[in-house]
């Protein structure tokens, strides 16, 4: 009786092991089979997309649109996250500060991505300054929104520790406070770089003659849904190796003194 | 050379009705061991805030040693509050000064006997051994007076007495003015030269009495216990305190 537990038990735990692949595996089968019942131009098999795939990686056109497109991201990405951390802190800490500018916050928060888009190519022309600022535009007030409750959630115990020993403010800010910031950072980190990637793809569209969203436009103007779905499926293994190379060990490191 | 002199004429909370602390004046004498003894919620714990000059809205003065220098106050508080993330070892070594050797802290992590922990993070250890560890940070900044507040309220008898002794062992080495909050006072008895008994709301002092026990003799719980019984004999007040 107990080792048919055992068993049962072990094959749960290897049948959870390959629950990830089974389910991409359906999810190629679904769509094997949907594209070839529909027999249409505008879904492709699975098949036709992983060849032009690996066209577009031969000819450098993926490569080359795609670098273009990470290129705008880091940039956009850290100056957002380096100013947003700095304005959130300071708004966590200050209350006058805080309720001087929350309102500037709202506002910044609800403008349409398009809407700061439009005018940031209408007022500095079609030139990358100004789709990196409209992209910085969009992300910043989300950072400092999330940055500004776990400053406001600092713990008052810790701060005053540091106080009375005379803690610098580099040292407060090093080792008692973005510590315990860190859950906010990695979630600012997550939600911006989805909400980046999005944003850009649209910057691109309307005012760059390179990366990703130009491409798209493109092929939408041709039709061509097997090259959409190729440079898709390039956007979406990117962002994955990005959270297995850099935010996973992030997230370990961060946990290594929990119980 | 480390006097202290104390004079509070009012520290009231906002949106408070009294006043915490009234017109209270302490003054403490260089190396010397002084136990605050009170009931909870007397105003201890605000009173060792504004020494530690983490609390300033307060009317009166505080002065610790000379003034112009900034004294170096080492602050013993009800919780450890280490930081997590750090280990016992970088906890330590945070709070010292860039020419402060780091044998202070090997030599104070074999006395406490945390030498096998340094390098393990807080939450993975005891709450003696985090209480350990905080009595280390407090003593290594080599303090001027060395604030307490009921460092052992959540150890088991067994363990307080174990870091009490250690404590006292450690201050008899280098002495220092020490402040302690209790409101233990058979552990006030056993490690004070003077106590100090307080009243609540505002917070007032009641008594003011030199402990007559040597330091020899303060491991005899008949000793401790003879002189606990006199004091609520002698002092009905006090009785009602604790």
């Amino acid at each position: 009786m107990e080792t048919m537990c055992y068993f049962k038990a072990k094959l749960i735990m290897t049948i959870n092991k390959y629950l990830p692949t089974l389910s991409l595996l359906i999810f190629l089968a679904v769509w094997q089979g949907v594209a070839s019942y529909l027999h249409s131009n505008t879904l492709p098999t699975p098949q036709v997309v992983a060849i032009v795939f690996w066209q577009a990686i031969v000819s450098g056109q993926l490569p080359y649109h795609l670098g273009a497109t990470l290129l705008r991201l880091v940039v956009s990405f850290s100056i957002s996250m380096l100013l947003g951390c700095a304005i959130g802190i300071v708004l966590g800490r200050n209350k006058a500060l805080n309720a001087f500018f929350d309102n500037w916050l709202v506002i910044f928060l609800n403008v349409p991505a398009l809407v700061t888009i439009i005018l940031c190519y209408v007022w500095f022309g079609l030139v990358e300054s100004a789709a990196i600022l409209a992209v910085v535009i969009n992300k910043l007030p989300n950072v400092i929104v999330t940055i500004r409750e776990g400053t406001r959630a600092l713990d008052t115990d810790l701060m005053d520790m540091a106080r009375c020993y005379h803690f610098s403010k580099t040292k407060t800010l090093r080792h008692v406070i973005l510590p315990q910031l860190q859950p906010f950072l990695m979630g600012a980190t997550r939600s911006g770089l989805a909400l980046i990637w999005k944003i850009i793809l649209v910057v691109e569209l309307l005012g760059r003659s390179n990366g990703m969203g130009y491409q798209l436009h493109l092929f939408f103007q041709m039709f061509d849904v097997a090259s959409i779905l190729a440079y898709t499926i390039a956007f979406v293994a990117v962002i994955q190796l990005i959270e297995l190379l850099i935010l996973k060990p992030l997230d370990k490191q961060a946990l290594r003194w929990r119980r | 050379m480390t006097d202290v002199q104390i004079t509070i004429t009012n520290k009231t909370y906002p949106n408070a009705l009294q006043p915490t602390i009234k017109d209270l004046q302490l003054s403490l004498t260089s190396n010397e061991f002084i136990c605050l003894v009170g009931a909870s919620g007397c105003g201890k714990t605000t009173l060792l805030n504004c020494l530690a000059g983490l609390d300033k809205q307060y009317d009166g003065e505080i002065c610790v040693g000379q003034q112009h220098t900034t004294p170096k106050i080492g602050y013993i508080f009800q919780n450890p509050r280490l930081l997590p993330w750090r280990t016992v070892r970088e906890n330590i070594e945070l709070v010292l000064e860039p020419n402060q050797p780091p044998s202070v802290i090997d030599a104070l992590l074999d006395f406490m006997q945390l030498t096998q922990a340094q390098h393990e993070y807080p939450e993975r250890l005891s709450v003696g051994m985090n209480r350990r560890v905080a009595i280390i940070r407090a003593f290594a900044v080599n303090p001027d007076l060395l604030l307490m507040d009921e460092p052992f309220v959540s150890l088991d008898p067994p363990t307080a007495r174990d870091v009490r002794r250690l404590l006292l062992q450690l201050w008899q080495q280098r002495p220092h003015t020490v402040l302690f909050v209790t409101h233990d006072l058979r552990e006030a008895i056993t490690l004070a030269d003077r106590l100090i008994f307080l009243a609540s709301t505002p917070m007032q002092v009641i008594s003011d009495i030199v402990v007559p026990i040597p330091r020899m003799q303060r491991h005899d719980e008949a000793a401790i216990e003879g002189f606990r019984q006199q004091l609520l004999n002698d002092y009905p007040a006090i009785k009602q305190l604790l």
